[in-house]
């Protein structure tokens, strides 16, 4: 029993492995979305600022400063999505009858759903990689050209609309993802507390409000 | 305080003959009820006239019937300990529903807490819990002097706070995921937040925890719900203590190595 191997094996250990990971994918899903703000900037000499972005990104560290970040992001996806998938088996099997009349009071919609939004979101970044990473979502994609395909791609309304849905479930999961993640690492004091939630809706107006910003700059024309 | 009347109730109570049979919700009426009554005075009357009948009474645990004890584990209308706050089954009075009410009655749902009889569950789990690190070892011999030593305040407070709990089980009963981490970080804390406590404060977390996994209890998703179920109001900073005690005894965990003579 009291092997280091245990940490990987047990209940808070697991919960640890999910909050470290949601950090890094927090602090990815953050700087992502600041760096798409650069969709707004006006074209210089007709070069797009989101297209020498995503050159700079693209040539980092000789090239290799891309796949640094697919292999951290990739470990940490799987990482944490291995610690969701043995906690929920854990949790299901720890009540195996159901109650007839339960009542709850403190839980929230986010909290009872992390698991949906948790796989909502999967399939988001999976179509996400398709639709401008590899390119072969749609017709037109042109390697290189990101602003260029993030404008055509939008202006399908079905693309916008999925990545807003997709970001509603989002949202909901980085809300009490962000709190729960500080709660699990033991981050917890009376005069702080409420900062703790405060942070948490902060976190998830910035990064789901610049997220959604971009589908409807663009269906709207204001971004084309 | 409002004066005595009586209420006509009607309880809907899970009867199970013994671990291993199905189970099922048979209906009760409570009519004339005092509302001075306690919940479980209550269930004693229908109790006797069940007897009267000649039918089995409806088993549940309890003991003390004032609160301390934590054995009157039941789930009323949804709720463990029914609808009061930081109110136990036995001190929840049947003043606090109203005339014509429906009450269903269920017992602890968790794997770790298996039904033996009715409303009565089997919370042996946690005694093992203790067993496996939820003391100190003191040694015999005269007592200290009081006072000899010091406890900041607000450390003496905060394990008295989570001294309080009295191992009734219904964070579990009420959490999502049947899971024991309000209890087990209650225990954990109450001696963690004192002297006497650290010797074995880290060893004390990687055994209680290893033993909570063990019982098959579930993990916390940090609903919160545990909290608000809690009759002695135990607070979730228990939690986050327990976890953040967990994250640096697995850090510095050494595994046993017997040098020089030590082994
Ligand atoms: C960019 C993607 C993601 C981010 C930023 C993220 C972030 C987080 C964070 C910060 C937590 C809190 C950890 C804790 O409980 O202490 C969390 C919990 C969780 N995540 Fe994710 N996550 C992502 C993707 C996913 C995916 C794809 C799944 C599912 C397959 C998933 C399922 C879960 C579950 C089940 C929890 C536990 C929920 C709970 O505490 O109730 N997540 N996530
Ligand atoms: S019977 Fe002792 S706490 Fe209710």
């Amino acid at each position: 029993m009291q092997t280091g191997a245990g940490f990987f094996g047990s209940s808070i250990g697991k919960k640890i492995v999910m909050a470290i990971t949601g950090i890094l994918l927090v602090g990815f899903v953050t700087v992502h979305m600041i760096g798409n703000l650069q969709l707004y900037l006006p074209a210089h000499e007709g070069v797009y600022a989101l297209d020498t972005y995503g050159e700079f990104l693209r040539t980092l560290l000789h090239g290799s400063g891309i796949w640094i970040a697919r292999a951290t992001l990739l470990t940490a996806a799987i990482l944490h999505i291995w610690a969701a998938w043995g906690l929920t088996l854990m949790n299901r099997a720890a009540r195996p009858v159901a109650y007839q009349n339960q009542a709850y009071v403190a839980s929230t919609f986010a909290s009872r759903w992390m698991r949906v939004s948790g796989v909502v979101v999967l399939i988001f970044i999976i179509v996400h990689l398709l639709h401008l990473t590899v390119g072969n979502l749609l017709p037109g994609f042109e390697q290189g050209k990101v602003f260029h395909n993030v404008v055509t791609g939008f202006q399908v309304p079905w693309v916008s609309a999925f990545y807003i849905l997709a970001m509603v479930f989002f949202a909901t999961h980085l809300h009490h993802g962000i709190w729960s993640m500080l709660q699990t690492l033991g981050l917890s004091h009376p005069r702080y507390n409420g900062l703790r939630h405060g942070l948490a809706t902060l976190l998830t107006i910035v990064v789901i409000g610049g997220n959604i910003s971009f589908p409807i700059a663009v269906l709207t024309g204001f971004v084309r | 305080m409002s004066a005595e009347k009586t209420l006509n109730l009607t309880l809907k109570v899970w009867r199970q003959k013994n671990a291993a049979s199905e189970g099922g919700f048979e209906t009760y009426a409570a009519p004339g009820v005092s509302t001075d009554m306690s919940f479980l005075e209550m269930l004693d009357v229908v109790n006797e006239g069940l007897i009267t009948q000649g039918a089995e009474p409806i088993a549940f645990d309890h003991d003390c019937r004032e609160g301390i004890c934590g054995t009157c584990s039941m789930v009323i209308n949804g709720r463990p300990h029914g609808p009061k706050e930081r109110t136990t089954a036995c001190q929840l009075h049947v003043r606090s529903f109203k005339d014509g009410d429906t009450i269903s009655i269920e017992p602890w749902r968790a794997k770790a807490f298996p039904v033996r009889k009715d409303l009565v569950v089997d919370r042996s789990a946690f005694d093992r819990i203790i067993a496996a690190g939820g003391f100190i070892s003191a040694p015999t011999g005269s007592a200290q002097d009081a006072n000899a030593l010091p406890i900041p305040k607000e450390n003496a407070d905060l394990a008295m706070d989570a001294a309080a709990c009295i191992g009734c089980g219904a964070c579990v009963a009420v959490c999502p995921n049947a899971s024991a981490m309000l209890f087990v970080s209650a225990k954990i804390s109450q001696l963690a937040l004192l002297p006497q406590g650290q010797p074995e404060r880290y060893i004390r977390v990687r055994d209680m925890v290893a033993q909570m996994d063990a019982e098959e209890f579930g993990s916390c998703t940090n609903h919160g719900e545990c909290e608000t179920a809690c009759p002695k109001g135990i607070s979730l900073e228990n939690i986050a203590r327990m976890n953040r005690d967990y994250l640096k005894a697995s850090l510095i965990y050494r595994p046993k190595v017997a040098t020089g003579g030590a082994g």
